[in-house]
């Protein structure tokens, strides 16, 4: 069995656990071990950002953080946790500018200054942005070749870390499984962060990667650390969903509309924003919750397109204009059968981004002393709904700052994991017992399908009592019943052993979700219920989740 | 009505067992991609099959690329074809075989033990 000692280590490698990495190095930690579930810098959510990226740099015209902060509170309907919200806000710019100095490549204007466009949500134009729909791969490249450059960062790819391991109430390290080998690991570290991304890959109609199971939530409430917003799924609008369409992600329409607008129509060709509340006289100026309302609204009153969707349509904007602001993806989508300049596509709304996640202060540290969060695994910055643009710059402000605490953190302690193999035995025990293969008679990839279909049915864009209490009650059975999930036996690269853990974190955090939905008895943000369709002024705050210690989900008192 | 479908002729099977194919009926949709036909393998016929692949439909993380019909291309990117002729999936040549389609392609330095 393979032991690992080191400062600090941070799971997940996307743009907050990269960035982490980079600012505990620098801070002075000696070792640090980035692992990922998928290849290093390469899965997760950082990668699939097509366009914008949020940050008052005032390139275009006077901004200010604080102006930022004013949007970000707005557009999260009075749930933000505003300390994490102007952190935020605050050194965004500072971010960006540091990965315009590591040259990202951020688009320019004529002039040289960077340009920015005008989001939804957003008073001024304010989101930067890497041409033509590659934002997410240039910072992924970039924080890779910063994370090479660096001798303390360990990096490590497909190492699944299953459990957090605590002594004496802090965090000392974990368990992993190499899934290549099919063996367990253990790791002692001085300080733990997480930054596994979201959970989005538990509704069927999502833009996540494969990895986007929820793992972080699940480490974090079993290592003792709360929860917090779990209720809070930001379902985007118009993710792509006829022609069938590859090579592009399904979120990838937003950049046109940023730049193009578009005009989206009902079944019979019939513009509907106005309808709720929302016209787009002066541009692409739709909130994402009220646009997701408004299209489930249409679609359940029989005005949907073919596909069950809405139309999203250019073909009133000349085709130089097409080609000017797109150049090469329209010859993408050419080739995907789709003439822009002449027909509509079909978007409905995905989920896209989870607003809730691991409750942190400012320096991203948990209730678990030893653990820290950074990036979307965090909750309560984006409130009820995340501002446009507001994920990139949260991934590399909240990262760095993760990395910098838990360096000054491990700085000051020793490792507390004693004698490797008495820490932490079932954990390793499961995992040994795991890989010999457990009889069953349903396999965890069924599970893990009929989950995403649960969870979008009961728990997605529009909820009510009845289906979350089945949602909650069928989850709890599921996870009552992982001991008869089969797993093949088969060390290397065995998937039905991994797909038994992924089933295992989604079905808590799908758990996580169900329940702060069925106590939020309110609409807000990205929280609609049909029994409760009005805002309550007077449930304007925050919950947090916990694990009892029979490990079902507690959901606390408002805060 | 007649259900559409496709055929895969997969390679299966660990660096030390012998060479082995599989083959498969699996669903068809206009536009349907090799990596659709393979999680749905996944899901509803076969959760032993080892595939890797990350982002699903955007072609950024990189992860899919196999041999298909003895080219090397990305099983995301590639249209399933609706034919008696099956098509035939590989892992790709030159790297270690993990487990079915699955070769070593993490970068050296990103492996555990530095191999």
């Amino acid at each position: 069995m393979t032991h690992i000692e080191t400062d600090i280590l941070i799971v997940g490698a996307g743009g907050a656990g990269m960035y982490a990495a980079i600012a505990a190095a620098r801070a002075g930690a000696g070792q640090v071990l980035l692992a990922d579930k998928s290849l290093v810098g390469r899965g997760g959510a950082t990668v699939m950002a097509q366009m914008t990226v949020a940050a008052a740099l005032g390139e275009e015209c006077p901004d200010e953080w604080t102006a930022h902060l004013d949007d970000t509170l707005a557009s999260g309907r009075g749930l933000c946790d505003e300390a994490l919200a102007e952190l935020l806000c605050r050194e965004a710019p500072i971010r960006i500018r540091e990965m315009d100095a590591w040259r990202v490549g951020w688009a320019r204007r004529t002039d040289g200054r960077i340009a920015q466009v005008t989001a939804p949500g957003h008073a001024r134009p304010r989101c930067c942005y890497v041409d033509f729909l590659n934002t997410g791969p240039a910072v992924a490249a970039t924080l890779r070749r910063q994370v090479s450059r660096l001798d303390a960062i360990r990096r490590v790819g497909n190492l699944i870390v299953t459990d957090i391991v605590t002594a004496d109430g802090e965090a000392a390290g974990a368990i992993a499984l190499d899934a290549a080998a099919g063996e367990a690991v253990t790791i002692a570290a001085k300080a733990v962060v997480i930054a596994a991304g979201g959970l989005t890959r538990i509704f069927r109609r999502n833009s996540a990667s494969a990895n986007m199971a929820g793992d972080g939530y699940a480490l974090a409430l079993a290592a003792g650390a709360d929860l917090v917003d779990m209720e809070f799924v930001q379902f985007f609008p118009i993710g792509h969903l006829a022609p069938r369409l590859v090579g592009m992600d399904p979120i990838m329409w937003d950049p046109f509309r940023y730049k193009l607008g578009g005009r989206l129509l009902d079944g019979n060709g019939c513009e509907f924003l106005s309808d709720y509340g929302s016209d787009e006289a002066a541009g692409y100026t739709t909130p994402r919750d009220i646009a997701t309302y408004a299209i489930h609204k249409e679609v359940a009153a029989g005005r949907g397109s073919p596909h069950g969707g809405v139309y999203l349509s250019f073909a009133h904007v000349p085709r130089s204009e097409l080609e000017a602001a797109f150049g090469p993806v329209i010859a993408r989508l050419a080739r995907n059968g789709i003439d822009l300049g002449n027909m509509a596509v079909e978007v409905a709304p995905i989920a896209h981004y989870h607003m809730g996640g691991i409750a942190v202060d400012r320096d991203m540290a948990s209730r678990v002393p030893g653990l820290f969060a950074a990036g979307e695994a965090v909750g309560g910055a984006n409130g009820a709904n995340r501002l446009s643009g507001n994920a990139i710059p949260e991934a590399l402000v909240f990262g760095e700052r993760a990395g910098r605490s838990a360096a000054a953190y491990a700085a000051i302690r020793t490792l507390s994991w004693g004698e490797p193999r008495h820490v932490a035995a079932a954990a390793l025990d499961r995992i040994r017992g795991l890989v010999a293969g457990q009889r069953g008679d349903v396999a965890a990839s069924s599970l893990l399908d009929e989950l995403r279909e649960l969870m979008w049915r009961d728990v997605g864009p529009c909820r009510s009592e009845a289906g979350l209490r089945r949602a909650a009650s069928r989850l709890a059975a599921m996870r009552a019943a992982l001991s008869e999930v089969a797993i093949a036996p088969g060390a290397a690269f065995n998937l039905t052993l991994t797909d038994w853990f992924e089933l295992r974190a989604s079905l808590i955090a799908a758990e996580a979700v169900t329940h702060a939905a069925l106590a939020r008895r309110e609409s807000r943000g990205a929280h609609q219920r049909e029994d409760f369709p009005e805002t309550d002024p007077s449930l304007a705050y925050r919950r947090r989740i916990r694990l009892a210690a029979d490990s079902t989900i507690r959901v606390g008192g408002f805060e | 009505m007649m259900k559409r479908t496709a055929r895969l002729r997969i390679r299966r099977g660990t660096s030390g067992e012998p060479v082995r194919y599989e083959e498969f009926a699996v669903p068809f949709e206009d536009g349907a991609t090799v990596l659709d036909a393979l999680i749905w393998l996944r899901s509803f016929h076969d959760p032993t099959l080892a595939i890797r692949y990350s982002c699903i439909n955007a072609n950024v993380c990189k992860e899919c690329a196999i041999a298909i019909d003895g080219v090397v291309d990305y099983a995301c990117m590639t249209r399933l074809r609706e034919d008696a002729t099956p098509m035939t999936l590989e892992p790709l040549p030159e790297k270690p075989v993990l487990r079915d389609l699955v070769t070593e392609t993490r970068p050296p330095r990103e492996r555990l033990k530095g191999s």
